[in-house]
């Protein structure tokens, strides 16, 4: 039997997600809108939960598979959460850039 | 019965005056004070039968262990330690309730009881304690406390130079007493005295261990009873209250040193370079205390030499080998050196706080009780057949006689020198006209009943002090009890006197008419004559010599505290300000320059420290991997 | 290894493709809708790796609830075409050196890591069946907290986005003051 996680070998994976992951670090760091800000926390989530999921295929650990499930608990919880700060946050202050965080400064 | 009970006692009256000595009442804080001083007293005459060949010992525990030297809090009570304890207790007693009349104006009423009651406490552990460490426990404890109460008048700033004085010459001792100690912990393995002295009894270490042991003890010994060099802060002590003088300056704490010496008998048996050395420094302390005591005018000062001078004679008889002798010299003394000390107290209280002893005069109509007493003391002290100090200073006498004719010569001069001083200041106080313009004769009071008590107890007991070891010429079935009674506790004992009779009774003769040369002397000069002390300006050269007590304080002071102090100001000045000022000055200058270059980083851009966060965990990585 | 299945290379691909455009697109909307092209395509790597409870749970909850709410919340906020101030040049490069050195140093430790072959391959580990069972076995606890997280999440949610009456006051003064300027 020729499945394809059969024919494609695991450091694949590992580059596809390391790509992505670094993908999402650059929206991260470029983009200032907080909103863009969450989805491109997201995609970094997403690329681990790829990666340990293909991990978890390939060692045959079920372990791998129910941590991609807790980390999308917690992924959405964070979402709910984080928008319902930027929600109040834009407001008051009319305003979504994460630069208003700079009040803070002393 | 448990011995810690004897120093908890005292401890307790220290935390309960300390702590609320303020809002009780005066009477409650001396009569405190009192008891618990008093009840150890009574205790310790209770163990007197219990107290056989062998020590008490109580149960120890740990104190210090450090590596294999292990040292325990643990107390032992032998005949040496409870004859201390004795006298430690019960003229404590007295002097406590003196104090309670002595000090009943004073502000700081409480404080001093509490002080007197920590100094009782450390003193009986200084005497209870079965190691050296505890012995040296109680030994620095007492120096605080002597510390403290010298200084009890600290708003005048002489008595609080007064007090550092005692301190600081104190701690020169204590420094040859550690350097003792970590001897013994070196050669011996152990501070315990048992296990030292039976070491030491063996004779298995080289001579030159035993002799710098046993004179770095005396080291020690010199500091804390005021031998030359480090006398000179006894006088000024007595800037201190008068019992204070009487109980810590007298009786007890300055006989530590002599308490150390007779403990340490073994060791100083088999150095006898060390004894020698003991013999000359009492002798010269003796001596030149002797001579200052002649022409002081502050009646406390005369009593302060002349314990200097006392002193001395316990380490001549200590340096003869004469343990018992000394043990026995220091019990008379404490009686009626306590008894003139409180009686000096007795006459300031009536003159309201006058010491010169030459605006004094004619005192024994006003304060007929304190006449009679303070005459006793005198008498005593000089040595009036029959009476304690006789005995004792004969006893003395005859060991030195023994070891050699001219320190028995230089001894009889110091004791016949002493009889000079106290007769002048007797009759200078209490004979003669009065002499004090200042404060009418007829408010010179005698003092109150609390404090004349204490007073005929100590003449009664300085009257009758040499029953306790009385010669064998007088009685034979109970002749020298004192020594007998001691003996069990030393390993080589007292140096053994063989004299004959005849010889005996021309050493008897010989001190009293020493005596009664000092007395008709004195007599002669300042009641037939009447003549007063000269005033400081008309002092001819030796006599001005004398009253500035040989300069040997300005000689110190030029000597070692000048150039300290000379010392201490070049680095103030050139070490601290230029150096360490200048180094730390740089210290903060760069760390604020660096906080200030550091802080632009803090600029609250939050993508700007993303950027660093994230090259931070690649450079972090990158270490891990590639380094 | 010569040749990799073309599903693969495919999904990788869009994958990518959709992610990029995800962070360079101006528009936030178009950067959801990339986003969820990507998860879809994530999804079916999942199916790919025969996970196929993950790749189910993965559409209903990220590309159904979760970035229908980043849509709801953009819809709502009317930020669909607001401008976004524009990073200079040399924060985009900036920005790319840091994430381009992460991902060196990420692709350098894997090779020096060497050649581990994991190959313990099963396909029934991604079943709904095997999943279940270990979940509800030895993952009972964390399961159960998670409800519990969920609680606190909806909680937070809820009194964070609810406006009270002094709430309400200072969010008319602050829209105000967004009208006056």
């Amino acid at each position: 039997m020729n499945t394809v996680f059969q024919q494609v070998d695991i450091s694949h994976y590992i580059y596809l997600s390391t790509v992505l992951f670094s993908i999402g670090l650059f929206g991260v760091l470029f983009r200032r809108n907080a909103i863009v800000l969450l989805m491109c926390i997201e995609l970094m989530l997403n690329s681990v939960n790829l990666l340990l999921t293909a991990l978890s295929t390939y060692m045959g650990d079920a372990g791998g598979q129910l941590f991609v499930f807790f980390i999308m608990v917690v992924a959405a919880a964070e979402a709910a959460v984080g928008l319902a700060i930027l929600v109040m946050v834009y407001r008051n202050t009319r305003n979504t850039t994460v630069n208003f965080l700079s009040n803070l400064k002393g | 019965m448990n011995l810690y009970i004897l120093l908890a006692l005292p401890l307790l009256g220290f935390t309960i005056n300390g702590l609320f000595g303020k809002q009780l009442p005066k009477f409650v804080v001396g009569a405190l004070a009192s008891s618990l001083v008093f009840i150890p007293f009574v205790l310790a005459l209770t163990l007197w039968s219990e107290v056989k060949e062998a020590a008490i010992v109580s149960q120890p525990f740990t104190f210090l262990q450090v590596g294999d030297l292990n040292i325990e809090f643990k107390l032992m009570l032998d005949r040496l330690s409870l004859i201390m304890t004795l006298i430690i207790t019960g003229i404590g007693t007295l002097i406590h309730l003196y104090s309670m009349a002595y000090m009943a104006d004073d502000a700081g009423y409480y404080k001093f009881f509490s002080y007197l009651n920590l100094f009782i406490f450390n003193m009986l552990i200084l005497v209870l304690g079965a190691n050296f460490m505890m012995l040296f426990f109680g030994w620095e404890g007492v120096g605080l406390c002597s510390y403290l109460l010298i200084g009890f008048w600290y708003h005048n700033p002489d008595f609080g130079y007064a007090a550092r004085k005692a301190f600081v010459m104190n701690r020169i001792g204590d420094l040859g007493l550690l350097l003792g100690l970590f001897m013994i912990i070196q050669h011996f393995g152990s501070l315990d005295y048992q296990v030292v002295f039976s070491e030491i009894a063996k004779v298995s270490h080289p001579q030159w261990v035993y002799t710098s042991i046993a004179v770095l003890l005396f080291v020690g010994a010199m500091g804390k009873s005021a031998q030359i060099p480090l006398y000179t802060w006894l006088p000024d002590a007595m800037a201190g209250p008068t019992p204070v003088s009487a109980l810590i300056h007298a009786a007890t704490m300055v006989t530590a040193g002599v308490y150390l010496v007779v403990r340490s008998e073994v060791l100083y048996t088999l150095a006898p370079m060390a004894r020698d050395l003991i013999l000359y420094v009492g002798l010269a302390t003796s001596l030149l205390a002797a001579f200052i005591g002649l022409k002081q005018n502050d009646i406390k000062k005369v009593l302060a030499y002349s314990t200097v001078s006392q002193l001395g004679l316990m380490f001549i008889a200590l340096g003869c080998g004469a343990y018992s002798a000394a043990m026995f010299h220091l019990a008379t003394h404490a009686f009626f050196k306590a008894l003139l000390f409180l009686g000096s107290g007795s006459v300031i209280h009536g003159m309201h706080h006058e010491q010169d002893i030459r605006k004094m005069g004619g005192l024994r109509k006003a304060m007929p009780l304190t006449y009679v007493t303070f005459l006793i003391g005198t008498l005593a002290i000089s040595g009036f057949p029959f009476l304690s100090g006789f005995f004792s200073k004969d006893e003395i006498l005859l060991h030195t006689f023994h070891h050699s004719p001219w320190v028995y010569g230089l001894s009889v001069f110091s004791a016949g020198l002493t009889g000079i001083y106290m007769f002048r200041m007797f009759f200078l106080t209490f004979h003669g006209t009065y002499r004090n313009d200042h404060y009418a004769f007829e408010k010179v009071h005698e003092s109150p009943i609390l404090m004349t008590l204490p007073l005929m107890v100590l003449a009664a007991l300085s009257l009758s002090g040499g029953l306790l070891n009385l010669p064998h010429y007088l009685t034979h079935s109970h002749s020298e009890a004192l020594a007998h009674w001691l003996e069990p506790l030393f390993v080589f004992g007292d140096a053994a006197v063989h004299v004959e009779p005849s010889t005996e009774w021309a050493l008897l003769g010989v001190a009293v008419s020493v005596f009664v040369i000092a007395f008709v002397w004195m007599r002669q000069k300042y009641v037939v004559q009447g003549r007063v002390a000269e005033n400081d300006d008309q002092m001819s050269g030796s006599a001005k010599l004398l009253a500035h007590k040989f300069y040997v304080d300005e000689l110190y002071d030029s000597l070692f505290a000048k150039p300290l102090q000379a010392l201490g100001t070049w680095t103030y000045r050139v070490l601290d300000r230029k150096g360490f000022v200048a180094f730390t000055d740089l210290m903060g200058k760069v760390t604020h320059w660096k906080g200030q270059t550091l802080a632009r980083i803090q600029s609250g851009n939050i993508e700007l420290y993303l950027i660093i966060m994230v090259l931070a965990a690649a450079l972090m990585l990158g270490i891990e991997l590639f380094a | 290894m010569s040749a990799l299945p073309i599903p693969f290379l495919v999904l990788s691909f869009i994958t990518i493709l959709c992610a990029l455009y995800v962070v360079t697109s101006k528009n936030p909307v178009h950067s959801v809708l990339a986003l969820i092209v990507a998860f879809f395509s994530i999804s079916a790597h999942y199916v790919l790796l025969n996970a196929q409870f993950l790749a189910i749970v993965n559409l209903m909850v990220y590309a159904g609830a979760i970035m229908v709410l980043f849509l709801f919340v953009l819809m709502l906020l009317n930020l669909g075409k607001a401008a976004e101030p524009i990073k200079s040049n040399a924060w985009a490069l900036a920005s790319a050196i840091s994430a381009g050195s992460l991902l060196l140093i990420l692709t350098a430790a894997f090779q020096k890591s060497g050649e581990q072959v994991y190959r313990n391959p099963s396909e029934t580990v991604g079943l709904v069946k095997n999943l279940g069972k270990v979940l509800f076995g030895e993952y009972l606890i964390p399961f159960e907290l998670t409800g519990a997280l969920f609680i606190g999440a909806m909680v937070g949610a809820v009194l964070l986005g609810k406006r009270d009456s002094g709430d309400h006051e200072s969010s008319a003064l602050a829209e105000e003051k967004g009208a006056s300027s």
